[in-house]
């Protein structure tokens, strides 16, 4: 986990909002809709005075708290509301949201702090100084008064939007202008103690719930922006090719149909996403722009790569963990002295495919390039890397870039800056046609051009001592991914295998970092989401072989680790896991830590003898530290093991030729509402100083905890995915 | 080709292709942007509409033989969210992204048109078109009953 330096500088700013008043600053829901859609100017809707960048308060007290995360469905603006709240202590159900101004952050030298959402972060990591903007304005409301009223600021109480001190008492409305040019010595401290909030903690409903019941919800691919143009965008079926030309005149007759252009291809930096060769058609209207793309004729180059299938892979990844690998932490040359030494040796090799992130809402971007400005609407996880972005595609100055924030519909990691070149290719294209442009890939193109999650081959072996228990563990894992960007390199490759606790005397890790032409890039759980697979499986293999319960192999390995004790138990004493359920019938638990927090998982299956598998249930136990939204964490939870299901079961990107060629929901499948268990989840919070990540970690262990209970209805070992591909038969 | 199509109790006039899918018509021609595109092949029901009340999947109906029929988006199922799929969906707290809420809301509304108080195997019969990639399957199952119970009480 990276570690963020905090600011506070921003808190001590204080600025009065255009109208006058106090503007602490958040608004929505009522007013959502209209707040959040497309406009022509980076502004604010808040009516109020500004106290700091997040706070705008209102002569009636309505408090505006602007939000500067992105909502993908996680409750990000809830939970940055819930933050500022608890510290300023108003009335939850008058307060309002908006998105935060990207611009502003970026010519205020981030004043927002940080406005990208990613990595089960927002209220980990971001917490303090969320909260911070909510103590430091109550604490300048408090003085406000306490200057009026000629009392010390330690005598008035700041409680639901009144401010009172002994007879005396006023709204937060009143004193907002004052309060705003209220500079305080020092910044208050934020409140730790999760039994001391009033606000955090309880379960509450999402402010974005119900725009999104009557399709007034806004996002990028609802942008509508005057004179605007289409274009569907046709990349090089195999990643890297060239566009060897094109037949424009074939289709320019057509209705609607404006232009041809070509996009040439760039390889992006870190934290930019790449350009391929591709071929984009705008037209008046989307149908027609990609009707027009199909009919136009188009050759390409391929090279090499065309020859690379998903088996071609597998075997590539089986000789690698035959070889050395780079080696992750510390060299430890006993582990495979042991093993070699060993009487009692396990090992096995795992492999999982190419996934896809397949967010419900098509890849897609609009740019408006004028002389003075550009508009931007995407669907970003990262609003001032999106402004960085188009920016150095035009060769403008970022400070004449407005991103405007909309809802995403699904972001699970793929919507970072290192996501798809989307949105370099709508200013490119808006450039070159003088108007605003929207650019939408088709399914089949959002599917084939998405930065993937790496396919990845693993071998683990384990020398088992007399005690049944593992002496030494050797592991090594290949992950392809591709060395231009690398985005998913580096130790993501390792989590999920590297970083598991039990307590094993002598460890040694090693990966590779396998060439592929296939671009990648995060995917919910990054890492994790692979290998922790890998490594739970292979647990119950070394345990069963050891001859112990794979539960209790797991508690007994975690001994003296409070924590995933705490988990462990918890999980043994719901599930009521077992061992000796009927054939056709079984149990099976994975444990596995991912962005600070443990989440454990028993699954229930049956299989029916001619392998049908049905997942009845998946008990899910986190410790998470603390949860400031059970509601919302407990969604996110239920959400992560369908995530991880549906890859794990149904999905599976299948390459040949050198391209993906399952490009659509009716190949590449996604879990349906019939195949879904019933997922209960259960906080065993350790409390204490940790605040773990609730939006990823509960996707890992499922597949895992799946691929065990099979085993024993089975008898069949799972070590690959996805699982409709196997033979689950049994007699 | 001048069509005239009945959306929401409104006649909408446009131009376009007679083999336009309706979906893109509601989108782009007519605005009414609630209505989602997620495969184009009907198999990801996200810009599921009612047609004369019964669900379909507009990514792969025709404008032009839509006209003369009743069509009803997200934007017309009610005035103000007062449908009892919309107040089950708010209670139960459904959507995450909410990108694909409207089409499960319209498969759903559909549903209870038709069934008073729907099994479990019926339910998921009448969602399983409908994809939900953040996976509030078991949600949605929960609002269905409830939308099912309002619509009764």
């Amino acid at each position: 986990m990276t570690k963020q330096t905090l600011s506070r500088r921003s808190f001590i700013q204080a600025s009065v909002a255009v109208g006058g008043g106090l503007m602490l600053g958040f608004h929505m829901p009522d007013a959502l809709a209209a707040t959040i859609g497309p406009r022509t100017q980076s502004t604010t809707t808040a009516v109020g005075t500004e106290i700091n960048a997040w706070i705008v308060i209102d002569k009636d007290g309505t408090v505006t708290l602007r939000i500067p995360h992105t909502e993908m469905g996680q409750g990000g603006i809830t939970s940055v509301a819930l933050l500022i709240a608890e510290e300023l202590n108003v009335d939850w159900a008058k307060i309002k949201t908006e998105f935060a101004d990207a611009n502003r952050h970026l010519r205020n030298n981030k004043e927002y702090i940080v406005m990208s959402t990613h990595g089960s972060q927002l209220v980990r990591l971001q917490h303090p100084h969320l909260m911070g903007a909510g103590a430091s304005a109550r604490e300048r409301l408090k003085q406000a008064a306490a200057e009026a009223w000629g009392v010390d600021r330690s005598e008035v109480e700041a409680k639901l939007g009144v401010l009172t001190a002994g007879n005396r008492t006023g709204t937060y409305g009143e004193f907002a202008e004052a309060a705003a040019k209220v500079k305080l010595d020092k910044e208050p401290e934020i409140q730790k103690d999760p039994a001391k909030w009033w606000l955090l903690g309880k379960p509450r409903q999402r402010l974005d719930i119900p725009n999104k019941v009557n399709g007034s919800a806004q996002y990028a691919i609802d942008t509508r922006v005057p004179g605007m143009v289409y274009a569907a965008v046709k990349a090089s079926p195999v990643p890297w090719g060239t566009l060897k030309r094109y037949d424009f005149d074939a289709i320019k007759g057509r209705p609607g149909v404006i232009a041809a252009v070509p996009i040439k291809a760039v390889a992006g930096k870190r934290g930019q996403p790449d350009l391929q060769d591709a071929v984009a058609v705008v037209a008046d209207t989307w149908y027609r722009a990609k009707t027009a793309l199909e009919l136009m004729p188009i050759e390409w180059e391929f090279g090499e790569s065309a020859k690379a299938t998903t088996a071609d892979y597998y075997a590539e990844g089986r000789r690698l963990v035959e070889q050395k690998g780079l080696v992750s932490g510390k060299e430890d040359p006993q582990a495979a002295e042991i093993i070699a030494a060993s009487n009692k040796v396990v090992t096995a090799t795992y492999e999982r495919p190419f996934e896809t992130h397949a967010r419900m809402e098509p890849i897609n971007a609009t740019v408006h390039v004028q002389p003075d400005r550009v508009d931007v609407w995407a669907p970003t996880q990262d609003q001032s890397a999106a402004i960085l972005l188009v920016a150095d595609q035009l060769g403008v100055d970022p400070k004449t870039v407005y991103a405007h924030t909309m809802f995403l519909g699904g972001g699970f990691g793929g919507n970072g800056a290192g996501g798809t070149g989307v949105t370099r290719q709508a200013a490119l294209i808006s450039k070159q046609i003088g108007k605003p442009v929207k650019v939408l890939w088709p399914r089949e193109e959002d599917i084939a051009q998405d930065k993937q999650r790496p396919l990845a081959v693993a071998k683990l072996t384990a020398a088992i001592g007399d005690d049944g228990l593992p002496t030494a563990l050797f592991t090594r894992g290949v992950w392809f991914t591709q060395d231009a960007i690398n985005q998913v390199g580096g130790a993501t490759a390792d989590y999920g295998i590297y970083n598991i606790p039990y307590k094993i005397p002598h460890r040694n890790h090693e990966r590779h970092n396998a060439k592929t032409h296939i671009p990648s890039s995060t995917h919910r759980a990054p890492g994790a989401n692979q290998l922790g697979f890998m490594a739970e499986v292979f647990v119950d293999e070394m345990a069963i072989a050891g001859g112990w319960d794979p539960l209790e192999w797991r508690l007994k390995m975690t001994e003296g680790m409070p924590d995933w004790q705490l988990v462990l138990k918890t999980l043994k004493e719901k599930s009521g896991f077992r061992t000796d359920l009927p054939k056709g019938e079984g149990m099976g638990v994975a444990v596995v830590e991912s962005h600070g927090t443990i989440a454990a998982a028993c699954a229930t299956v049956t299989v029916s003898r001619r392998g049908r598998l049905n997942i009845e249930k998946l008990l899910v136990v986190l410790d998470a530290g603390r949860v400031i939204n059970p509601h919302a964490a407990t969604e996110q939870c239920e959400g992560s093991v369908c995530w991880e299901l549906s890859h794990a079961w149904t999905g599976g990107l299948e390459l040949e030729g050198g391209r993906f060629v399952n490009t659509n929901f009716d190949t590449y499948n996604l879990l349906r509402i019939d195949q879904h268990p019933h997922v209960e989840t259960i906080f065993a919070s350790s409390g204490g100083t940790k605040w773990g990540g609730l939006g990823e970690p509960s996707g890992p262990p499922t597949p895992p905890a799946v691929a065990n209970a099979i085993y024993y209805a089975t008898g069949r070992r799972i070590r690959s995915t996805p699982f409709r591909s196997l033979d689950l038969t049994w007699a | 080709m001048q069509l005239t199509l009945n959306i929401n109790n409104k006649p909408e006039t446009v131009d376009v292709e007679p083999e336009t899918p309706l979906l893109w018509v509601l989108r782009d021609n007519i605005g009414l942007t609630g209505t989602k595109y997620g495969c184009g092949i009907a198999r990801c029901g996200a810009c599921t509409i009612h047609v004369d009340g019964q669900p379909m999947k507009a990514c792969q109906l025709p404008a032009s033989a839509a006209v003369g029929k009743r069509i009803t988006t997200i934007e017309g199922l009610s005035a103000d969210s007062s449908h009892p799929v919309q107040q089950a969906w708010v209670e139960i707290g459904v959507p995450q992204c909410g990108y694909c809420q409207s089409g499960q809301i319209m498969s759903a509304a559909a549903l209870i048109a038709k069934r008073k108080n729907p099994t479990l195997p019926e339910i998921e019969a009448a969602m399983a078109d409908n994809l939900c990639r953040c996976g509030t399957y078991q949600r949605i199952v929960q609002a269905v009953r409830r939308a099912s119970e309002i619509a009764q009480a």
